[in-house]
């Protein structure tokens, strides 16, 4: 059995966001990246947990990205995982990312591949779904509980107002998210054994970018908030009703 | 050329975000100078030819037994093979579930440019380049989509339904390709339950509420404003809450029309996922809890005595005693 996991980098949760060269790049000048939490918490230990039930398993971390991401790397080769391949690409387009990904997961012959359900910088929600179309596999978005069974897996997806418990079969992809597996802190044997792991870099291929960002903005600050007496709440039912006309 | 929508359902019945995304497709088009048609794959208790209500043109139906549930590998062929077939050239999904999944597969099969997101209509004075939320929720970004067909997905509760006279067609289609390998097993509903993504109204808690037996406070209060309820991340981990009520950056995003937080401090990764609610209200004994600054009403007291003050005055409102 044989996992790629997607690996992606992003500021830390509390990092300020703002942007430089006219608006059109993060500025990411002292920001702490981490990585991204639904690729790490849910499904990079859901892979080691999967390892750790059959350690005949071999899981490999995929990341695009310049050797800036290579820390990110070694901190998640610390939690698990046998190799991890970087991918020498930078972009923000989606489909150039997902087929870089894909053409790597195509050679590589893996049974599962995990992604986050999104990143918590672009929100895109995309790679999964994108290397599952390029390799022609079944997908399965949002999940929040994978269990294998020979070559079949059942996974627990998110839907709006509830849960749908679907059965696929291998090769197959999964977005994982909240559930999947419970957040884990690297030990020292860890980050120790991390160090020697390979990291294979990798030349993009060739490949076209169909989107790109013109420019970022932020939303207007909010105009300051109305306090109403703790002694005479129901004014805010009247607010509510007339002013904001919201209920 | 036209604009496709995929009108995505639930037991049958279409998603009130799939009427948002119809909207959008709807008004793309007048913005283009064509018309929207839509796609619903799947059967249907609906009169598809109401979705001419919010400027749809044409329904293509595809139902039978091999399509009744979502598996995106067939969804996709189907969309893609519509949108060929009658020259869309704007391919339009909500940003929901469904649409995360069906949507960049699409993408893919038209090698056709993908923002999943959208909060605004395409801006086409100089390209064609569509407005998106980012960095959960604390920053825009304006993307433009180089290729020839472009494939839109709007988040829930960001664009606004118009509803007017008007009747579609509706066509059949039939599923030329085999079914699909996803197997449906099970499906829980919370039943009763407004589903969080969709609610234009939320009753959120947090660890100011102390434990799972004081949620009754929340519950009512939600129920008299017909919201949804959610939570704080702590909450959901401790348990006293479902996970699917956990909003914030590692939860759901949300942007209903009213969020109230009741005992939340306002953590910066809470707010992550409920700063696009359009009117916050806060509810804290802590002057200094950070949540007030992002707040356009706030309570600063206790909300074992706040709430229940709340829920009277409601109720005086509502008519019922
Ligand atoms: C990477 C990362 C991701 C995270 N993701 C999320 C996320 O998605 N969602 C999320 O919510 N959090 C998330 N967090 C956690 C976040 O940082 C906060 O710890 C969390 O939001 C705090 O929850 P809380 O406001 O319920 O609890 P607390 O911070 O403990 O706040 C409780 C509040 O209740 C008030 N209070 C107490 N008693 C009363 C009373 N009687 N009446 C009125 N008010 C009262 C207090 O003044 C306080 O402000 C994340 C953290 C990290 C590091």
């Amino acid at each position: 059995m044989k996992i790629l996991v997607c690996i992606s980098k992003t500021p830390d949760t509390t990092a300020k966001i703002a942007f430089t060269d006219n608006n059109t790049k993060f500025a990411g000048d002292g920001v702490q990246w981490i990585i991204n939490p639904y690729d790490e918490w849910y499904s990079l230990v859901r892979a080691i947990e999967l390892k750790e039930a059959d350690p005949s398993t071999i899981i490999h971390l995929i990341h695009a990205g310049t050797a800036d991401s290579d820390p990110i790397i070694r901190k998640a080769l610390a939690l698990g995982g046998d190799e991890a391949i970087r991918i020498d690409a930078d972009s923000q387009d989606s489909y150039y990312i997902a087929t870089q990904i894909a053409k790597v997961a195509q050679e590589g012959g893996y049974d599962l591949i995990f992604t986050g359900k999104e990143t918590i910088d672009y929100n895109g929600s995309s790679i999964g779904a994108m290397i599952a179309e390029t390799l022609d596999l079944p997908f399965i978005s949002h999940a929040v509980k994978f269990d294998l069974s020979g070559s079949t897996a059942t996974v627990t997806r998110e839907i709006e107002g509830g849960e749908e418990v679907d059965q696929a079969p291998l090769p197959l992809v999964v977005s994982c998210q909240k559930g999947m597996a419970e957040m884990r802190i690297p030990g020292m044997k860890g980050i120790m054994g991390a160090r020697t792991k390979p990291l294979k870099v990798v030349t993009p291929a060739e490949v076209d970018t169909l989107t790109s960002v013109v420019s970022f903005d932020l939303p207007p600050a909010k105009s300051g908030v109305k306090l109403i007496s703790p002694e005479t709440p129901e004014e805010l039912v009247i607010l509510l009703s007339e002013e904001a006309k919201v209920i | 050329m036209s604009v496709l929508v995929f009108i995505d359902q639930t037991e049958g019945k279409i998603k009130k975000s799939s009427y948002e995304a119809a909207t959008y497709a709807a008004d793309t088009a007048k913005l283009l100078g064509t018309h929207a048609e839509a796609i619903v794959i799947g059967d249907s208790t609906e009169d598809l030819s109401a979705l001419g209500q919010y400027g749809i043109q044409k329904v293509y139906h595809c139902a039978g037994a091999d399509v009744s549930h979502l598996d995106a590998q067939v969804y996709a062929r189907i969309v893609s093979e519509c949108c060929t077939q009658h020259g869309a050239t704007v391919v339009v999904f909500s940003a929901n579930t469904s649409g995360k999944a069906i949507a960049p597969r699409v993408s893919v099969r038209l090698k056709a440019g993908l923002v999943v997101g959208a909060i605004a209509l395409p801006e086409t004075s100089n390209g064609f380049v569509v407005k998106k939320s980012v960095f959960s929720g604390k920053a825009f970004a304006h993307v433009a989509i180089n290729t020839a067909v472009k494939v839109i997905a709007v988040n829930p509760n960001a664009y606004t339904i118009t509803k007017t006279e008007g009747t579609a067609t509706v066509e059949s289609l039939s599923n030329s390709g085999s079914a699909g390998k996803i197997n449906v097993v099970a499906v829980n509903k919370v039943t009763g339950e407004i589903p969080l993504s969709e609610a234009e109204l939320v009753v959120s808690g947090g660890r100011g509420l102390k434990g799972p037996e004081n949620w009754g406070l929340v519950t009512e209060l939600a129920s008299l404003l017909g919201a949804a309820t959610a939570c704080s991340r702590p909450v959901a981990d401790v348990h006293w809450r479902p996970h699917h009520e956990h909003v914030g950056q590692t939860g759901l995003a949300i942007a209903p029309n009213l969020y109230i937080a009741i005992g939340i401090s306002g953590a910066i990764q809470h707010l992550a996922g409920v700063n696009r609610s359009k009117t916050i209200v806060v509810i804290n004994k802590d002057p200094e809890a950070p949540f007030f600054k992002a707040a356009d009403y706030g309570i600063v007291g206790d909300a074992f005595e706040v709430v229940p003050k709340i829920i009277t005055a409601l109720k005086k409102l509502k008519g019922i005693s």
